[in-house]
């Protein structure tokens, strides 16, 4: 355990040795080809689960390790090391966004049949939230699950799908009943191959690039009731439980994300000269920088704070929703003045930092912007 | 079959490494010590070799007394748990400063020799910070057996070796009788990473102490330490073609690596 950081004991320092050594060497390595290809390998969901970095805080019986949420801060941190934010993305969205629903609520069968293979890298899965008229307000979603016999039949649409042109199964959000609001929502499993299923289109996108971003269309689609993950009409909730898991993986990637930004910088900084001496010698860059380490420090005591309580399972909304916008908005002022920095060079794609400053803009929008931070904030507050 | 694998923990190659105010050795407070990159090859092919664990072969991971201390040096014998060791011993030292490698050599030899047999010892070619090259060959003779240094891949086959090596120029394959120790090249085995099972696992394999009598003073003694000179800042002259010229010029005028 370290003094400065109590949290962290030193199993926990082999483990962000052995993430970073995955990270460095097979994904980094990647990053501008996968960039370039606008996807990357199926098989890098397999090594990462082969690695154990897909079921961290998953039960053992189903593959995982059932280890504590630190474990998840540190693999998050070291994955902005690959400085390709899609790749990250998509191994979150496998690990923290798509399956914790069906590891907490699920039946043993859909477990065995969605959650173990997810763990194992062996099935992508993704999460279907957001559609062409909804995203942050869940209620008006508009895809529908209707009871027909002993199955559902599904449809409507869904947009901006994280791994969702080649998922092996859809942890989807869907109205069961169209006339409620909050209890008409309800989460169920779909595969990839269902009949019925199309992907509309990959979409083009500002940053993200190496990750696949999917519509989804649903037509009749046929799924059996027993793919119903907990109970009917439910689905809102455990959804905003899950955001909780999402926001906060949000958060400290956003955090881990503008302090590389910082040192990559400083190393830039140290090395380009102007008017007879390196940049980074200049006061009103100094100054800067100083302010950009406080404030990234400050966001990360604010993301362990929450990380600290959602690991413990002390509600934590709040706290995770402050988390969520602070360190996103922040990531994207760090990545802003850092490409400053940088200059002419800054927009241009020699150095990744043009890269990150497109990656970042997501953070304030995915997972519930801020925004909707904003307003979970106040409500709870005051 | 039994595997012995020696090894020291190194200051990471990004650390900032300043001289001990006794002038004579790096000072360790605030370096982050890690595997050397030879000795993590060797925990490769030492693991790749034994095979799966529990088949009567076992992989026994040595460190004797470093200056990063004792706790650095059992969180490096724990990484080589993660990564498949059976399980560790660790030489105690409570004087490492200014220690040779002769001294390292008899007290590793010593514990070996404590280990009931063995088939292999493998080192690695050199610990990357002092960079001796000499703790491999020492410990084949303190052991009485054969060294084949610098091997970049090898093979056993019931109680022979056959190993290549990296010569000057050329490779060579040698056949060895067992027991020998093989210091090991980067080439010998790809690094590998472990995975978070076998993290959890290593906690639980076992960390034997084993005592040694060092010698009071040194075979030899660093007298003197002296980092490299500065490095001078970079300059980005340009671009593409159009930058060779002043380029060319500084080259000659600045740097004068260029003389004509």
């Amino acid at each position: 355990m370290s003094d400065r950081e109590p949290f962290f004991t030193e199993q926990h320092d082999m483990f962000r040795a052995m993430v970073r050594q995955f990270v460095e060497t097979e994904l980094a390595p990647h990053a501008e080809e996968w960039e370039e290809a606008e996807l990357f390998p199926r098989e890098v969901f397999k090594k990462a689960g082969d690695a154990g970095l897909l079921g961290i805080n998953y039960d053992e019986a189903y593959g995982g390790t059932g280890l504590d949420y630190w474990y998840t801060v540190i693999r998050t941190e070291e994955y902005v090391r690959s400085r390709c934010a899609g790749v990250n993305m998509a191994l979150l969205v496998q690990s923290d966004m798509a399956t914790p629903i069906i590891h907490d609520l699920g039946t043993e069968e859909q477990k065995q049949e969605f959650l173990v293979p997810a763990i194992k890298g062996d099935k992508i899965a993704a999460l279907g939230v957001s559609e062409p008229g909804a995203g942050s307000d869940v209620v008006s979603l508009r895809t529908t699950a209707r009871r027909d016999g002993g199955d559902y039949v599904i449809n409507g649409s869904k947009t901006f799908i994280t791994n969702g042109t080649r998922a092996d199964f859809i942890t989807l959000i869907v109205k069961t009943d169209p006339d409620k609001t909050h209890q008409g929502v309800s989460v169920v499993l779909v595969p990839g191959d269902a009949p019925g299923l199309t992907v509309g289109r990959k979409l083009k996108k500002l940053g993200n690039k190496a990750s696949d971003t999917a519509e989804l269309h649903f037509d009749n689609v046929r799924i059996p009731q027993r793919y119903l993950v907990g109970e009917e009409g439910h689905g809102f909730y455990y959804l905003m439980h899950n955001f909780q898991g999402e926001r906060l993986v949000a958060a400290i990637g956003a955090v881990a994300g503008a302090q590389q930004l910082i040192e990559d910088a400083l190393k830039y900084g140290e090395q380009r000269q102007a008017f007879g001496k390196p940049i980074i010698k200049f006061q009103t860059w100094r100054h800067e920088f100083a302010q950009h380490l406080t404030e990234v420090e400050a966001a990360r005591r604010l993301a362990y704070f929450a990380a600290d309580l959602f690991g413990r399972k002390v509600p934590c909304v709040r706290e995770v929703s402050m988390a969520k916008l602070f360190c996103a908005e922040l990531a994207n002022k760090v990545a802003d003045r850092c490409l400053q920095f940088h200059g002419g060079w800054g927009y241009m794609d020699e150095y990744t930092v043009s890269r990150a400053w497109r990656d970042a803009r997501l953070v304030t929008i995915g997972g519930g912007t801020s925004e909707v931070m904003r307003e979970i904030i106040s409500k709870l507050s005051f | 079959m039994r595997i012995v694998v020696c090894l020291k923990p190194v200051p990471d190659t990004a650390a900032r490494i300043k001289v001990h105010k006794d002038g004579t050795r790096v000072d360790p407070e605030g370096v982050k010590f890690v595997l050397g990159p030879y000795d993590a090859r060797t925990i490769a092919k030492a693991i790749e070799l034994r095979g799966a664990a529990g088949g009567g072969n076992e992989v026994v991971a040595i460190s004797a007394g470093a200056a990063s201390g004792e706790a650095e040096a059992k969180k490096r014998i724990k990484d080589a748990l993660a990564l498949g060791a059976d399980r560790g011993v660790f030489i105690a030292d409570p004087t490492p400063e200014n220690r040779d490698p002769l001294a390292t050599a008899k007290a590793l030899a010593a514990a070996i020799k404590g280990l009931d047999g063995f088939d292999l010892v493998f080192c690695g070619r050199q610990a990357v910070d002092d960079q001796a090259l000499s703790v491999g060959p020492m410990l084949a003779t303190l052991l009485g057996v054969p060294c084949v240094t610098d091997a970049v891949g090898m093979e056993v086959q019931g109680s022979t070796a056959r190993v290549r090596r990296a010569a000057e120029g050329r490779t060579e394959v040698v056949e060895v009788q067992l027991p020998a120790v093989i210091t090991g090249q980067r080439d010998l085995a790809d690094e590998q990473y472990p995975k978070l099972k076998e993290i959890l696992a290593a906690g639980k394999k076992p960390i034997a102490d084993f005592k040694f009598d060092w010698p009071a003073t040194p075979a030899y003694h660093v007298v003197s330490l002296s980092p490299p000179p500065e490095p001078i800042a970079g300059k980005i002259v340009g671009k593409g073609p159009e930058a060779v010229p002043e380029l060319f010029k500084l080259l000659q005028s600045e740097a004068k690596v260029l003389t004509f």
